[in-house]
């Protein structure tokens, strides 16, 4: 199973990383690699397997809708690299117009 | 435009629209936070789930399952008997997660319809594609190159009901958001107030010629528009702009638009260059849901009863009582009113009450109260109002005994036959007193009143 560049730079792109032409032609490579390895459960018959979405067995499993309490405004914060009077904090992320 | 020499080629609107429903649970979609967001400090009703820390497990509100199972059955749907939550991955920081919890390929509800009304008042079938389950994002504010966030509303439950391209006007659109806020509301779901943001319309727009059946190869897709009239505007807007487009031989592509009030143009807010990949996939922290055959009848049951609030039943039964049509669908589309009519009616003192009148005189006050806890007193004052109407100046005797006292000196002759001792002749008096008020006098209170007068 062989990547094309297109495609790992389309992956890249999703995964917000900069590659450079070399890291795109050593991880085109190894994610190649990674691929077939995985491309051997194709063989397996699974035409009269239900999926399996969820490993617990378990269906329905709710909470009734009850408040419990919150972290308070300092816990939710704690490990924020940047705050301000109470949000978190980043680099700008949207452009309008 | 056309000088009827050239041919032009007639151009129509295909119109899907995709409704965000923010319910009114206590608690967010799965965990239990407090889901009352509004008016809150920031970063005051998250946890380790809503905040997307390491290790979080969701759990699913049962609530909110419920609410979008009825959506659904309100919506003519069929309940799907298993479906599954999935993760829809992207990287932007209103989900702290990295992807919003949603629903893809087994939703909750499909397949449903709903009439909607046109410029005509002719009806059309527009058809629900579904109503699914997910979570609100948490609220960016974008400020001097940086952006603020604010986690309350984060896993807030939301479901999102998708139409097929059915619509070809805007008058359809709002009927049709008409009719779903209404359908919320009785559902009691949500509030469904656009303004706050409990109902949120997106529009999918493109223009072919008419004729064509097939699908046009692109479709501009209006966000964040919050009103109804807004929504219509940019519409209208839209259709113009890519009639024109397509008649210059321009190529339309592939964006997400904003609505600029002032300037009353569309905008690009994003290119689909960026193509969008979620890259959906099962969640595997949650558990499938089974609809059971008993769950589905316990939910058609409750919509069949919330049914019975649905303003157009409601004014049927209104207008059962005698009030005219008119009164009927005012009352009923009036919260207040509606509760203050339901209170008088309860009452048992006023058994003998004349309802067609009653419902008339309500359905014209004016009353611009909106907090239904003032409902007892509202009742009070407006069942008093009515009753001292309908009673003319039973409540002012001053103002008879004036009217009484201008009739005794109209007529001294009546006056002294009545001193003869032909009491009798004291109806004519009380016939000329009437006649004064309009018809508005209690004649035994206004026979009393002569009687002391004269002595």
């Amino acid at each position: 199973m062989k990547l094309t560049l297109e495609q790992v730079k389309k992956v890249a792109k999703l995964a917000k990383l900069n590659l450079s032409e070399s890291e795109l032609a050593k991880y085109s490579e190894q994610l190649s690699k990674i691929l077939s390895y995985i491309d051997q459960l194709n063989k397996v018959e699974t035409s009269k397997i239900d999926p399996t979405y969820n490993v617990t067995g378990l269906s329905n499993a709710f909470s009734p809708d009850e408040i419990r309490p919150s972290l308070t405004q300092k816990a939710a914060l704690f490990n924020a690299p940047q705050q301000d009077k109470g949000f978190f904090v980043t680099k700008g992320v949207f452009q309008e117009e | 435009m056309a000088s009827g020499e050239t041919k032009v080629m007639k151009y129509e609107p295909v119109i899907g629209l995709e409704v965000h429903i923010e319910l009114n649970t206590k608690t967010k979609m799965f965990c239990r936070c407090n889901a009352d967001y509004f008016g809150k400090e920031p970063n005051t009703s998250t946890c380790p789930v809503c905040l997307g820390l390491p290790g979080a497990l969701p759990f699913i509100n049962q609530q909110a399952i419920e609410d979008c199972i009825k959506i659904g059955l309100a919506l003519n749907c069929s309940i799907n008997e298993k479906s599954y939550f999935e993760r829809k991955n992207y990287f932007y920081p209103d989900l702290a997660k990295g992807f919003q919890t949603s629903q893809l390929v087994l939703p909750i509800a499909i397949g449903g319809w709903i009439e909607v009304e046109d410029a005509q008042g002719k009806l059309t079938k527009i058809r629900i594609n579904r109503a699914h389950q997910e979570e609100d994002t948490g609220k960016l504010t974008h400020r001097d190159g940086q952006t603020f966030i604010d986690y309350n509303r984060s896993s807030v439950p939301l479901v999102e009901v998708v139409t097929e391209p059915d619509f070809t006007d805007t008058f359809q659109i709002k009927d049709y958001a008409k009719k779903l806020q209404q359908i919320f509301r009785y559902l009691d779901v949500s509030n469904a107030d656009m303004e706050r943001g409990d109902m949120r319309l997106e529009a999918n727009i493109s223009v072919r010629p008419v004729g064509q059946t097939t699908l046009p190869n692109y479709r501009v897709e209006l966000k964040n528009i919050n009103s109804f009239r807004f929504m219509a505007q940019a519409v209208e807007y839209e259709i113009a702009r890519q009639i024109e487009a397509h008649e210059k031989g321009e190529k339309l592509v592939q964006e997400t638009r904003g609505w600029n009030e002032d300037k009353r143009v569309t905008y690009v807010q994003r290119s689909k260059e960026e193509a969008h990949d979620y890259r959906y996939f099962p969640e595997p922290d949650l558990p499938i849901l089974k609809m059971s055959a008993t769950l589905i009848n316990e939910m058609t049951k409750a919509v069949d009863t919330a049914k019975e609030k649905d303003p157009v039943k409601v004014a049927e039964k209104l207008v059962s009582t005698g009030m005219s049509l008119a009164s009927g669908a005012s009352i009923a589309r009036n919260p207040i009113k509606l509760a203050i009519f339901n209170e008088v009616q309860k009452e048992k003192s006023v058994l003998d009450m004349d309802w067609k009148d009653f419902g008339n005189f309500i359905a014209n006050r004016e009353i611009n109260e909106e907090n239904i806890n003032l409902v007892p007193e509202l009742t009070k004052k407006q069942l008093s109002d009515f009753q001292s109407r309908k009673s003319g100046l039973i409540s002012n005797s001053k103002e008879l005994e004036a009217l009484a006292q201008e009739v005794i000196d109209e007529n001294p002759g009546m006056v002294d036959i009545y001193k003869s001792g032909k009491t009798t002749v004291v109806m004519a008096l009380v016939g000329g007193v009437m006649g004064k008020s309009g018809g508005k006098a209690d004649p035994g209170k206004v026979k009393a009143i002569l009687e002391r007068l004269l002595g």
